[in-house]
């Protein structure tokens, strides 16, 4: 019989062998979709359901009655109730690539590796002692089989070897395949998920065969319990919430739990199925609980195990096959528990104590050459190796008896100590580093006290003197006793006082200290998750060489991954190089990537002994910690408002920039206008006072020098008569004498007195005439101002060997009169300008005072129509146009 | 012997009246209103006294001053400027530039003879 368990046993063991090998060959191939769907995920949560609850849960309802459910009512209660908190926890562990609940705790306080190992240390030791128990159960199923054969205390040792040699193996295979502790280890966790199934199958197996089997049908087997003592409700009430909070907080805080809830999640929607889904296995499971339990006292000689039930009723019958599926069902829920230990062990190990310990020791730190990622492995494997061991070696030690039969809650409340400093971290900004580090040492030395040393018996760890009377005889110290709390189950009083002083000491010191800015930074990634899942800008980086980050990055990722990440980064920075700029950005990226490979704390300190120290500036903190969304409202707000600002500044400077050239204009004016005064007055008074004092003129000379007085006198009048017709003009009180006329008259008479100079030089004309032959109603007087003024400039400016100007006329929905020279034309700068008065084209060029295409615009807006240069039209162009109502087409 | 002046002025009717002023006192009067030609003029003419005006077609009376003060030969020139733009800023850049005196559109004849008799005397005199 024997033999033959053993030969299942290791046909079960290859069978898991190959399904985690096809798990991952299907996942290598991307071929993972159903591989990772929701119902893998439920059951892979079914690792709560250990060898304790499988076999115990029968032991337990025979002893305490309906004990039991509290123990899937509070997972349950989590799942269905506290569905946000799991939420939250699953964004923030992808968020931030959490690895383990004590990753979880130190990213959240300030990425603090003390607080690290504090958790790693809880954990460990919470968690050793249920590796013993489930190398137990498989030990003593064994024996369940071997009835009448005694095993020897050295064969025990051995099975319980060859389980743990056979745990610790799987493990290191499947477990340690792929450094990212934050990817999913699909082998592990299909297997999982199978034996998951063949647990909850091999129950209601039993189960089924129980009740129809042996107990006579459903209303046969329920009228039994009915008269059995089961059947009465004798449940302490305390207790029995007590149990039920303590599973419900184990739930969150248990590093297998926490492994295969948020480190193997890959889809937050997966919850929402395990919400149901998951309280619904756990109600199958127990089921058949209390009909196993019944039958088993009344069919199974007195003084049986009740622990083994489940295994020992289908035996007594006779019922071998059954027996082996039972068998495998335990098996099952002691293996996936011990190996998903052991992985979620093994990285807080490796990431928190070996990790640091390396790189301090390994001068120059992450640095060096060599590969990194060869130390990591190494590090969890051999991480798993030591937390099998350490669960064999306990189980050697503390001999098997019944003492182990406690552990299940003492390991329990151990973990439970992270819940303050976890949900706290998640939903309270003001937790601290101090506050948390205090809470988990008050609560861990509490639990300690009151319940983990208490547990191995009076005399064993703890005189038993101090049971009865406390340490050093002080009465209100009893372990079990504090402060006078006698009438207290040992297990609540211990949960109560561990988890009160525990939560006391973590709001206290939280609210008396003041978080360093890591710690406030991250608070608010954690606490704030949903509001914004990027990373924290803790980085100032330009400091650090890209070449470094990427060897470094290349011995933790390996050289693929990390150039594919580098060539990413560059990519999204704008692609220049292959390496990245150092931006705070892209550190952060790289931080988070490592830290799914050795945690956040040491991915922080070896991003930081590259980047030469990390920095958190107010500006950093201000960004990120406080009101997150707020702020980003409020700056994109301010950036839109920055943005018209810069149009209005833009339009501004354009303003002032033809604001400074009239204003220079102007000043030019003002000398040209002094000039303009002052040189006709020159002539002037040098000639009167040589006609006054000058005796012996000639007539002749005497009648030359007073004509010049004459002409210059005229000059003076019309430069007035300019700046009056402007001034009048321009303050709109001119009147318009309205007249009819042919256009081809207009120009006429303006060539006539434009188009030659004083020397008598003309300008070369070309007119269309018959282009010309259009009505006009308008001031025909001011229009020929315009046309003269047109021409003279053309005539005076036109710097083209043989002058000449051309005059188009062309009716349309606007009557358009160009006049283009081809000359050099006005310089592209000047052409918005030529207009304004006191404008002149340059200085050298002598001329008029700047009047006169001032005096035009303003004569040919009042009479309705406009006056624009064209430009690129070779020569200078200017062209004048109507509205089409002043013209009547003649003919 | 006569002194020669060198007038450089654009205005056709004040370089009739400035020619006809110096004329009588019997000075030789020789004028140019070209800018950009008047420092080759200054040369070839080596005047006694330089009569230049600031606002000149092709170049201004400032640049044609700054370079006569460069070249050695007309370096301790006497020049006499005018100019019908009698701000302040206007006689400062002439000073500037180094200029003997400075007068301002229009003047009085009798203070441009006296002017022109000091400056020819080696007694610049600032009017």
């Amino acid at each position: 019989m024997l033999n033959t368990l053993v030969a299942v046993c290791i046909a079960y063991a290859l069978f898991l062998f190959a399904i985690a090998f096809a798990a991952e060959r299907i996942a290598a191939h991307g071929q993972a979709r159903w591989l990772r769907s929701p119902a893998v995920y439920t059951l892979s949560l079914s690792i709560y359901c250990t060898a304790w609850t499988f076999y115990g849960a029968v032991g337990s309802a025979v002893r305490t009655g309906f004990e039991y459910l509290a123990i899937y009512l509070g997972p349950s209660l989590v799942l269905i109730g506290w569905w946000w908190i799991l939420r939250k926890l699953v964004r923030i562990g992808r968020s931030q690539r959490i690895t383990s609940v004590a990753d979880l705790v130190s990213s959240r306080y300030g990425k603090s590796n003390l607080l690290a190992v504090g958790v790693t240390i809880l954990a460990v030791i919470g968690t050793t002692p249920y590796i013993a128990l489930q190398l137990q159960s498989v030990t003593l199923s064994f024996e369940a089989f071997s009835a009448g054969q005694v095993i020897l205390g050295e064969e025990k040792g051995h099975t319980a070897l060859w389980v743990a040699a056979g745990l610790a193996l799987f493990t290191v295979i499947f477990g340690t395949r792929n450094l990212d502790a934050n990817e999913r280890h699909n082998g592990v966790v299909m297997a999982i998920a199978v034996e998951a199934v063949v647990k909850l199958f091999a129950l209601l197996a039993v189960g089924v065969f129980v009740v129809w089997g042996l107990g006579g049908g459903l209303s046969e087997t329920l009228a039994r319990i009915d008269a059995s003592d089961l059947g009465h409700w004798r449940i302490d009430g305390g207790r029995w919430a007590g149990v039920m909070l303590l599973s419900a907080a184990a739930f969150l805080c248990l590093p297998r739990i926490f492994q295969v809830l948020v480190v193997e999640n890959d889809n937050e929607t997966h919850l929402r199925t395990a919400s149901w889904a998951f309280p619904l296995y756990l109600g199958l499971m127990s089921l058949f609980v209390v009909p196993i339990a019944v039958i088993g006292l009344d069919l199974l000689p007195a003084g049986s195990n009740p622990d083994l039930f489940v295994l020992t009723l289908p035996l007594s019958q006779g019922q071998g096959e059954l027996a082996v599926l039972s068998f495998l069902g335990g098996f099952s829920s002691a293996t996936s528990m011990v190996i998903v230990a052991a992985i979620a062990l093994s990285t807080m190990v490796s990431n928190h104590v070996v990790m640091p310990l390396w790189l301090r020791f390994a001068e120059p730190g992450a640095t060096v050459s060599g590969d990194v990622r060869g130390v990591v492995l190494l590090a969890r494997r051999l991480s798993i190796i030591g937390v099998v061991m350490l669960g064999y070696l306990y189980y050697r030690l503390s001999g098997g008896g019944e003492a182990l039969a406690t552990i299940g809650f003492v390991s329990f409340a151990g973990v439970a100590q992270v819940l303050p400093a976890m949900l706290g971290g998640i939903f309270w900004r003001g937790a601290s580093k101090a506050g948390a580090f205090t809470g988990l040492i008050l609560g861990f030395v509490v639990w300690n006290y009151t319940l983990f040393l208490p547990s191995f018996g009076p005399g064993v760890l703890m005189p038993e003197s101090w049971f009865l009377g406390g340490p050093l005889g002080i009465g209100f110290l009893r372990p079990q006793a504090m402060f006078g709390l006698t009438d207290m189950d040992p297990l609540l009083h211990a949960f109560f006082w561990s988890m009160s002083v525990n939560t006391g000491g973590f709001i206290i010191v939280s609210l008396l200290s003041f978080p360093q800015p890591l710690e406030r930074l991250q608070g608010a990634q954690f606490v704030n998750v949903f509001e914004h899942s990027t990373g924290p800008r803790s980085w100032t980086g330009n400091v650090a060489q890209s070449e470094d980050l990427m060897i470094m990055a290349q011995r933790i990722l390996g050289a693929r991954d990390a150039q594919d990440l580098f060539e990413r980064e560059a990519e999204r920075q704008g692609g220049r190089g292959p390496l990245p700029d150092v931006t705070p950005q892209f550190l952060e990226t790289l931080e988070r990537e490592l830290a799914g490979s050795v945690g956040a704390a040491t991915a922080h300190a070896m991003v930081g002994q590259i980047v030469g120290g990390m920095s958190v500036s107010v500006e950093d903190l201000m960004a990120v910690a406080d009101e997150t969304a707020q702020m980003m409202e409020y700056s994109a707000r301010l950036e839109a408002q920055s943005q018209e600002l810069a149009r209005t500044a833009a339009q501004l400077r354009e303003a002032n920039t033809k604001l400074t050239r009239l204003s220079v204009q102007k000043d030019a004016f003002l000398s040209q206008i002094s000039h303009e005064l002052r040189t006709p007055m020159t002539s002037i008074r040098a000639f009167s006072e040589i006609l006054r004092d000058t005796a012996g003129l000639s007539a002749e000379e005497k009648t030359k020098y007073a004509s010049i007085i004459h002409d210059e006198a005229i000059r003076l009048t019309r430069l007035l008569d300019d700046l009056l017709d402007l001034s009048v003009l321009e303050n709109g009180q001119v009147n318009l004498n309205l007249r009819q006329g042919l256009l081809s008259d207009v120009l006429d008479r303006a060539v006539a007195a434009a188009a030659a100079d004083e020397a008598g030089r003309r300008l070369d004309i070309r007119r269309d005439r018959a282009a010309e032959q259009i009505v006009l109603h308008t001031d025909l007087d001011r229009l020929s101002q315009v046309f003269i003024n047109l021409i003279a400039n053309a005539r005076k400016y036109c710097d083209a060997p043989q002058p000449r100007l051309e005059i188009r006329v062309r009716a349309g929905t606007r009557l358009a009169i160009d006049f283009t020279d081809n000359g050099s034309g006005v310089a592209a700068e000047a052409q918005d300008v030529i207009f304004e008065k006191f404008s002149r084209v340059s200085d050298q060029k002598a001329g008029g005072a700047g009047l006169g295409l001032a005096i035009c615009r303003q004569i040919v807006t009042r009479l309705g129509g406009d006056i624009t240069y064209v430009p690129g039209r070779g020569g200078a162009s200017f062209r004048v146009s109507l509205p089409a109502e002043l013209a009547i087409a003649a003919q | 012997m006569s002194k020669h002046v060198l007038l450089i002025e654009d205005e056709p009717n004040i370089i009739e009246a400035i020619s006809f002023i110096l004329s009588r006192e019997g000075l030789s009067v020789e004028t140019h209103s070209d800018g950009t030609t008047a420092n080759d003029k200054l040369r070839g003419a080596n005047p006694d006294l330089l009569i230049l005006d600031v606002m000149l077609p092709g170049k201004s009376g400032y640049d044609i001053l700054r370079e006569l003060r460069a070249d050695p030969l007309t370096a301790e020139l006497p020049v006499l400027m005018l100019t019908a733009r009698g701000q302040t800023r206007d006689r400062e850049m002439a000073e500037r530039e180094g200029v003997s005196a400075f007068m301002s559109k229009p003047f009085a004849n009798s203070e441009m003879l006296d002017m022109v008799r000091s400056l020819l005397n080696g007694a610049p005199k600032e009017a």
